[in-house]
């Protein structure tokens, strides 16, 4: 550690690659370097129309995901928990002091989630997915129509505000659903694929009708990104 | 006997611009209604049917546990909306008088400082839920409910409430939700909350 400097611990794992070489020779301060980054959209944000509106996906990501990530550095600035990375931190959510871990769970469950969620869609999306995720899906539910009618029925019974999943554990597949920004991380389960059903996810293009949107979402699944994920979360 | 669907006792663009109107008729026309026709579907033919929908919440051990969750959520959801409907009005805001008004300043010390628990209890519902003013033996309290909970669950006394799922608001305020929380204060039918107040005694 390099107090003068500020470098952190994670400084000094990406110094080792050189990523940050440059500016630490430089004398630039890497002192935010442990905060979260809202990521961004990869993909315009019409580009999920007309299953998903722009507007929404427009303060979906710019309002409510960078509101959570926000939150979150403010809640762990100065903390133990600054640098840590955010699986990590949900995994172990008792270890997260007392007094901020309600809003650690709330907006790290919120940076979590929203993070996959940008990433398990694309304009390109929808069918079904292939290989190893197929065969599991098979294996585990039955069929591809079994398990989106599991996935839908999760995603349309969350009282109030939440999300449903798709969790990988050990190769082995299920659906679940967690209440608000609570996530499966957090039960030591992987998730691959999420639907928000908060209705800030739909509520301007589908106003109460929750079941078109859960619909609409399938034409948007980026099942490339969902294998990719259940095959590194074996 | 079925519960049924109150109407709004005021235009749906009443509240404009404060709550829209098409907020209104959403929320009052399905989100109630469905509520309304859910609680009805889970309680046909149990011992539930017939009771008052305040004696049902204020006993949900009672309830059959097969359908209980859906009491619970539809039952609130229902007398929730109930209650909103009637504590705001194309006439309201300002603040309270009499002895709602005593009791408020009791409690709380002054108007204002009721209106910033009440608007920092509604803003810090993390998800979907309420806020409310609740009155027990004459004392008022703020308190707060996830999903459809009502303080009646817990044998409390509602008088006021802000609804805070995302659907009371999102048309008109997005993810501003302190700016609909300011808003609602300009529809308060005090004189309404006054009359529920007197009448929990």
């Amino acid at each position: 550690m390099n107090d003068q400097t500020g470098v952190s611990r994670r400084d000094v794992l990406k110094l080792a690659g050189g990523a940050v070489l440059g500016a630490a020779v430089s004398g630039v301060s890497l002192a935010d370097d442990w905060q979260f980054k809202l990521p961004e959209l990869p993909y315009a944000e019409d580009a999920l129309e007309p299953y998903i509106d722009a507007r929404t996906m427009g303060i979906h990501h710019g309002a409510h995901h960078a509101g959570y990530t926000n939150k979150l550095n403010a809640a762990i600035e100065g903390t133990d928990l600054a640098g840590k990375s955010i699986e990590d931190i949900l995994g172990n959510l008792d270890a997260a002091p007392e007094d901020i871990r309600r809003a650690v769970r709330n907006n790290g469950g919120g940076f979590a989630n929203h993070s996959l969620f940008w990433q398990i869609m694309s304009p390109d999306g929808g069918g079904e997915p292939e290989g190893d995720l197929a065969a599991a899906i098979s294996r585990d539910f039955g069929g591809f129509a079994d398990f989106k009618a599991m996935f839908s029925a999760a995603a349309g019974s969350v009282f109030g505000s939440g999300w449903a999943w798709l969790v990988a554990d050990g190769g082995a597949l299920s659906v679940s659903k967690t209440p608000n920004q609570d996530t499966p991380l957090m039960e030591g389960g992987t998730p691959i694929l999420g639907i928000d059903v908060w209705e800030h996810a739909y509520y301007l293009h589908y106003q109460n009708r929750r079941a078109d949107y859960i619909d609409a979402f399938f034409n948007v699944i980026n099942w490339q990104r969902v294998g990719e994920l259940y095959v590194a979360s074996r | 006997m079925a519960f049924e669907l109150p109407s709004l006792p005021y235009a749906e663009d009443a509240l404009e611009p404060h709550i829209d109107a098409r907020t209104m008729g959403i929320h009052h026309g399905k989100h109630h209604a469905a509520y309304t026709s859910n609680l009805n579907a889970a309680i046909e033919g149990t011992s539930l049917d017939g009771m008052s929908i305040e004696a049902i919440l204020a006993d949900l051990s009672a309830v059959p546990e097969n359908i209980r969750t859906a009491v619970r959520n539809n039952g609130g959801g229902y007398a929730n909306h109930n209650l909103f409907w009637q504590i705001m009005g194309p006439n309201g805001g300002g603040e309270p008088s009499g002895a709602l008004a005593d009791a408020i300043n009791s409690a709380f010390g002054s108007f204002g400082e009721f209106q910033s628990a009440f608007s920092a209890a509604a803003a810090t519902r993390f998800g979907s839920g309420w806020a409310w003013l609740v009155t027990d033996g004459g004392a008022v309290s703020v308190t707060s409910t996830p999903n459809q909970d009502t303080p009646v669950m817990d044998g409390g006394n509602p008088i006021l409430g802000i609804d805070v799922w995302e659907h009371a608001y999102y048309l008109n305020y997005q993810n501003r939700r302190p700016d609909y929380i300011a808003a609602f204060f300009n529809v308060i039918n005090w004189d309404k909350v006054a009359e529920l107040y007197a009448a929990a005694g």
